[in-house]
């Protein structure tokens, strides 16, 4: 599904190398985990994925279904299948969450060839999906995360996640600033969106979130490679002793 | 026709019938409207002397009164300088250089039936959207008002080049004793009502453009809503300018008598031409005691091209007087199109506790120029004002908002509000704001609060990691920029303007 290979990344405006040579795989039907310290690469891979501006590719590639994720404006990486949950989502005055999706839906329709999806179908899945995220009505209207908390823009994003389908899913620290209750009912929400035809990329600081999204492969990052991968137990390792000990394994 | 029933999330409020949304639809391209319609025209002579004057006059068959207002305007005229306070610039124009009347020859006589209507004036009305049934009554088929109308009712007049073409639902309004006809039919036949209000919103001599307006306007669309009557229906006029060198001078007169109620839409289009055209249209509107009128505009001449050729020089002098108690004005605009715009539709609140809003989003891409806003001027006791105005630039282009609000002695316990917000697009272009605030007494109180700001990146990165592109995502996060106005437009012109909103900012990012 997504194919990372030898993948270097610096800063556009520095002189400063942030991934150095990132190799990964994640199959259609997994989910993959990808710890590391502070500052050790994970969010960016996240925005050159998917595409933001600031970012140069010195080496190596990024394929989703073997398409040449690297060479498409974002828009298109999004029709291709790639969804990102933002770390911080976006807040924009004056447009609401409904009309947001909309436009988000049928653009993507639109880009893929596929017929624009109609008011009345959209709004039959838009509740239903929402009802389970236990997102109500007035959060649908409001503007697009305005005046939202940190775990409804959360769930937000994750309603953004099953209302587009897409293929390949990458959740940046989706359970930074959220409770423990916010927090399951976003891993259910993930959860439910798990099937045979569909990937997941989830970066995370700690454990407790794949105690309730379970990943089947763990990755440890730090300073731009990827330095230890294993499995569910990879993750509790870390959460006992710290990154000190992996980091001290491979040096 | 259908009646379909869009849902929020549409953007669109109940009840748009289908063929405004198909016209709404069809909206593509850069400028949509960059049409011209090969009709065959009755020039009066290139430039403008008191012969001309006269011709105008004699061609709409007025009464010598009027000849004779003309003709003081004029010699008003000779003595005016053009205003050069504004916020734009352009090359000079020469007055003499201009057509000051054109016609469509096939109006001279009443055709029978659609086959007899020059088959170009009826593409032309098709292509602005308005419904068959309308056409046939703008083109003056006989017997076209009896045909049953379809859908939601507007009535509708057209303004070709100089001359009204039609109106439509005349029977309809007569029967609740609303008066909508063209300027220079109300001239001839309710000399009463235009003699007792002409002019005494704007005076002859207000300024160059309006003076000038007052000397050779062709034509222009006039309202009488009497005492106590809620006009059955929105009224609504298209102004077109179709033909090379040809100034286009409206007057538009706008009556509301006691307690009654109208809303008015307006909308404008020209061809695209290299050469730049001159607008100077003049509207009054006077709204008497417990009177309400809504006036909604969605300008869209052309603007000229990315290098600031052609487009039309748009010099507007717009104003309401709410000359009773707790009359109503409400004026909103959508200022999409035009190279140069100079209008500050305005509102004299003289009745007590009578109100005025000014709602605005005036978008300048390209080599375009805005200086727009409002004056709230208020006279009588405990008057309400509230100005909401969205600036959008982007290319080189340069906005302007000007208002003036003005509290006098006797506008005891009066209020203003005035929301005024730029937003940048890219960084070659500007965003100005000029508040005038005068207070002459110490019970009144006014509010100003002005934000600028650049669409983000972020915002835009947002929007695309979801799939839209970048003109999708610019025209989403404006709209949400200028949602408090579009939510003050009528329906029709609510989809429209947002449709608009995105057309006008084609190539302003990437």
């Amino acid at each position: 599904m997504l194919s990372i290979k030898n993948l270097h990344v610096e800063l556009e405006d520095e002189d400063k190398k942030i991934l150095k040579g990132v190799d990964l795989e994640v199959e259609a039907g997994k989910v993959h985990a990808i710890m590391g310290p502070n500052g050790s690469g994970k969010s960016t891979l996240s925005y050159v994925l998917s595409g933001k501006d600031g970012y140069e590719v010195t080496d190596g590639s990024a394929t989703l279904e073997g398409n040449d994720l690297l060479d498409l404006e974002p828009e298109e990486r999004a029709a291709a299948g790639l969804f990102l949950a933002f770390q911080y989502p976006v807040e924009i005055p004056g447009v609401g969450n409904m009309t947001f999706l909309r436009t988000a839906v049928n653009a993507q329709r639109k880009a893929r060839g596929e017929e624009e999806m109609s008011a009345a179908d959209f709004l039959k899945e838009i509740r239903a999906k929402a009802k389970d995220l236990k997102i109500d009505a007035d959060m649908l209207k409001r503007p697009v995360n305005m005046g939202f908390s940190g775990g409804e823009k959360k769930r937000n994003e994750i309603l953004q996640m099953a209302m587009l389908e897409p293929k390949m899913c990458i959740l940046d620290e989706t359970d930074s600033g959220l409770d423990v209750d916010a927090m399951k009912l976003v891993a259910e929400g993930v959860n439910a969106l798990r099937n045979e035809g569909r990937g997941f990329l989830v970066i995370t600081h700690y454990q407790r979130l794949l105690d309730h999204i379970k990943p089947d492969v763990v990755h440890i990052m730090s300073d731009g490679r990827i330095i230890k991968t294993g499995g569910p137990e990879l993750a509790l390792e870390v959460e006992h002793n710290g990154y000190a000990d992996i980091l001290a394994e491979v040096a | 026709m259908e009646n379909v029933t869009l849902k929020e999330n549409d953007g669109v409020k109940e009840g748009v019938d289908q063929e405004t949304v198909d016209a709404v639809r069809e909206v593509g391209g850069k400028y949509k409207y960059g049409w011209s319609t090969d009709i065959e025209m009755e020039y009066a002579p290139k430039g403008l002397t008191p012969d001309i004057v006269r011709l105008i006059s004699e061609k709409n068959e007025e009464p010598e009164w009027m000849t004779e207002w003309r003709l003081a305007a004029y010699d008003r005229w000779l003595t005016k300088k053009e205003p050069d306070w504004a916020m734009v610039d352009y090359p000079e124009i020469d007055f003499q250089d201009q057509y000051y009347y054109a016609r469509p020859k096939s109006m001279i006589e009443k055709p029978k039936s659609l086959d007899d209507v020059d088959p170009k004036l009826l593409e032309t009305y098709k292509k602005l959207g308005i419904p068959l049934k309308e056409q046939m009554v703008l083109a003056g088929v006989e017997g076209a008002e009896d045909i049953p109308a379809e859908g939601r009712k507007v009535a509708v007049d057209a303004v070709f080049d100089s001359v009204s073409v039609g109106t439509t639902f005349q029977d309809e309004l007569k029967k609740a004793g609303v008066i909508f006809c063209s300027i220079s039919e109300a001239i001839r036949e309710h000399p009463e009502l235009v003699r007792k209000y002409l002019g005494t919103v704007v005076p002859v001599s207000d300024n160059f453009y309006a003076t000038l307006n007052s000397a050779v306007f062709s034509d222009g669309s006039f309202v009488y809503v009497p005492p106590g009557v809620r006009c059955p229906m929105e009224l609504s006029t298209y102004f077109r300018i179709n033909a090379e060198n040809t100034g286009q001078f409206e007057r538009t007169l706008i009556i509301a008598d006691k307690g009654s109620y109208v809303s008015y839409l307006e909308g404008c289009t020209a061809p695209q031409r290299d050469e730049s055209q001159l607008h100077a249209a003049v509207v009054e509107i006077i709204v008497e005691e417990d009177a309400e009128v809504k006036y909604s505009t969605v300008q869209n001449w052309y603007p000229g091209d990315e290098d600031g050729k052609g487009g039309i020089y748009n010099f507007v002098t717009k104003r309401a007087d709410c000359r009773g108690d707790r009359a109503k004005v409400m004026w909103t605009q959508v200022e999409t199109g035009s190279a140069v715009t100079w209008k500050y539709p305005s509102c004299i609140l003289r009745g007590d506790d009578s109100q005025g809003e000014f709602y605005s989003i005036a978008i300048a891409n390209n080599m375009q120029q805005a200086d727009t806003g409002t004056k709230m001027i208020h006279l009588g006791k405990r008057t309400k004002s509230r100005i909401v105005s969205k600036g959008i630039s982007a290319g080189k282009a340069q906005n302007t908002y000007r208002g003036l609000v003005s509290m006098h002695p006797k506008a005891k316990e009066s209020r203003n509000y005035t929301q005024c917000d730029s937003l940048l697009i890219g960084s070659d272009c500007g965003a100005h704001t000029v508040p005038y605030i005068e207070v002459k007494n110490n019970s009144s109180r006014v509010e100003h609060e002005a934000t600028t700001s650049k669409v983000d990146d972020d915002q835009m990165f947002y929007c695309r990691s979801r799939g839209m592109d970048e003109e999708e995502a610019v025209a989403l996060v404006v709209n949400g920029f200028c949602k408090d106005v579009l939510q003050a437009l009528p329906m029709e012109f609510a989809m429209e303007a947002q449709a608009l909103v995105a057309i006008s900012l084609e190539g302003s990012v990437g």
